[in-house]
């Protein structure tokens, strides 16, 4: 290699890949649990807590330190949010005759 | 924690996320699939914490947010997920601002140099203003969508050239905090300011009926403002998390657009679906139409051998999901194969109907979507629709009609129809259905909860 390359590159590079994974991915998902699938997704970009937390990090309290603590709050609503909302609804799909009647 | 290994677990943590959407293909290995993300969730914030400090005050926030967000899940009713959707849509484009804001504060507590690269002021640019429009976008899908704001468009002239020169305003300021050599926070928050203002002006004028596009899209927004952030920080996790959600709403936008027949940008123009209500028109020649009673139809179906229901957003309206279950289980005992056919804008989010159906312990199997059951109508004894208008309007077969070349479900093929309604107007799309004026039709007019139970006590 000649040089060393730009982090943004190599992230430009995992984003590309990934966006390719999500396209096939979510094509295969079956249209019925399209709802459950915006309920997860929502969780998941709850992932943005992993910012947050480094936002609300820093030893030396400021007023950034705050904004991150809120920021975590806010995704915290909607990681455990997202997945147990999902859970409820995943929970309702079930094949008929399942009760012993 | 060493760097490289925080890396290694982010990496294992986002395998688990695509496990996690990939376990949706079936409703058999879904419940597995929500598992799955849950422990990359773990694993991502249990790897971060190591490396930061504030534990308490992180522990107790965390904490705090988990607590709303379990008793809301608990709580919210099955129709009012377009909503909590919206809602939870809004909290990550608040959290990407935060966030980005926080690193442009400190930037050294993210790992990033004192003075921040031009790269990473780009990043920080891109996730700050996806993030706010993502906020002020979702907060009026959810004041449309719960009915506190109304659903009709609002309009206003040169709508679309105000957007625009916001738009290139919020880029020019965007530029300058890019160029300027130490951190220009007046560029940096007369942007924001802007891209908020953009998010609740690009929506307004989107109309009621639109709203599973609109949610949809604000699904995908959300999903890149993370990957936004994940840039700004440099953190693959993010990248890779947030691109799977921004995916998975462009192609929810794109099916529910293909489903209305609606082009995106013209959605996105808005405008449309104010709401009429009143019969069009059309003509003018008076139309006839033949009406029975609850008890009629029951007879009819009882005698059927298949039966196809039509849920619309009406049968959610009046609640009568539990009584159609009943009627499909009475059906069945009898011997007639009941079967329920799903349009993909049923409900007011993609999948909501299957959700509603679901929750009322109608087994999936006997849930079918359009393209699964289309070919079957022609040979179906009764079609019973309730609470539905425009997805079996075979008016989208006419060359002309301003709903023309939207995929319906073929109900007018059946041999008897029956239409549950509480009166003649016209649906969303203000049109008049011929499907109601057909021979073979039978209207019967009322509250669909109502006349469902009076057909079950009939059978």
């Amino acid at each position: 290699m000649i040089g060393e390359i730009d982090p943004t590159i190599i992230n430009l590079t995992v984003f590309v890949l990934a966006v390719f994974v999500g396209y096939h991915v979510v094509w295969n998902v079956t249209p019925a649990l399209h709802t459950p699938l915006m309920s997860v997704t929502n969780a998941i970009s709850g992932i943005i807590l992993v910012g947050a937390m480094l936002a609300a990090g820093p030893a030396e309290t400021d007023w950034g330190v705050w904004l991150g603590a809120a920021a975590v709050t806010l995704a915290a609503i909607n990681v455990f949010g997202g997945f147990l909302v999902t859970q409820r609804m995943l929970e309702m799909f079930r094949k008929k005759d399942k009760k012993g009647s | 924690m060493s760097a490289n290994t925080v890396a290694l677990a982010y990496l294992i943590a986002s395998v688990f996320f695509i496990l996690a959407l990939k376990g949706l293909s079936s409703p058999l290995s879904a419940r597995r699939g929500n598992l799955f993300g849950i422990v990359g969730m773990v694993i991502a914030v249990i790897t971060t914490l190591t490396i930061t400090k504030n534990w308490a005050l992180i522990i107790v926030c965390i904490a705090l947010g988990g607590t709303i967000g379990a008793v809301v899940a608990r709580r919210v009713q099955m129709t009012a997920m377009p909503e909590l959707v919206a809602f939870m849509h809004s909290l990550v484009g608040l959290a990407a601002v935060f966030i980005a804001i926080a690193a442009v504060n400190n930037p050294v507590s993210f790992g990033l140099p004192e003075t921040l690269p031009m790269g990473s002021k780009l990043e920080l640019f891109l996730g700050t203003f996806i993030g706010a429009m993502t906020w002020s976008g979702s907060v009026i899908a959810f004041l449309k969508l719960s009915g506190r704001m109304s659903g009709a468009p609002i309009t206003f002239g040169g709508q679309h050239m105000v957007n625009l020169i916001m738009a290139i305003v919020m880029i020019g300021f965007g530029l300058w905090f890019f160029f300027s050599p130490t951190t220009n926070w007046t560029a940096f928050a007369i942007m924001t300011v802007i891209a908020f203002v953009l998010g609740f002006l690009i929506i307004i004028p989107i109309g009621g009926a639109d709203m599973p596009v609109v949610i949809s899209m604000l699904n995908s927004y959300s999903g890149w403002a993370a990957a936004g952030i994940g840039f700004s920080l440099g953190n693959p996790m993010l990248i890779i998390a947030g691109s799977l959600v921004g995916s998975s709403g462009a192609i929810l936008s794109y099916i529910m657009c293909k489903a209305m027949n609606r082009p995106f940008l013209s959605v996105i123009l808005g405008g449309f679906g104010s709401e009429g209500g009143a019969v069009a028109t059309g003509d003018g020649t008076q139309k006839t139409y033949r009406s029975g009673s609850a008890d009629d139809a029951a007879f009819i179906m009882g005698n059927a051998d298949s039966v196809i229901i039509v849920p619309g957003y009406g049968l959610a309206v009046a609640r009568a999901q539990h009584a159609v279950k009943e009627l499909a289980e009475m059906l069945h005992e009898k011997g007639v194969n009941v079967r329920f056919a799903i349009h993909p804008v049923a409900g007011r989010m993609p999948g909501h109907m299957n959700v509603l159906l679901a929750e009322a312990e109608i087994p999936y199997e006997q849930v079918l979507e359009m393209d699964e059951i289309n070919s079957d109508f022609s040979n179906t004894d009764v079609v019973l629709v309730l609470g539905a208008n425009d997805v079996v309007n075979p008016a989208a077969n006419v060359p002309g009609s301003p709903i023309y070349g939207m995929p319906i479900l073929d109900a007018h093929k059946a041999r008897t129809v029956m239409v549950v309604k509480r009166s003649m107007a016209a649906g969303y799309a203000g049109l008049d259905n011929d499907l109601f004026y057909m021979d073979k039709t039978m209207m019967i007019f009322g509250d669909a909860k109502k006349v469902v139970e009076e057909m079950v006590k009939a059978i």
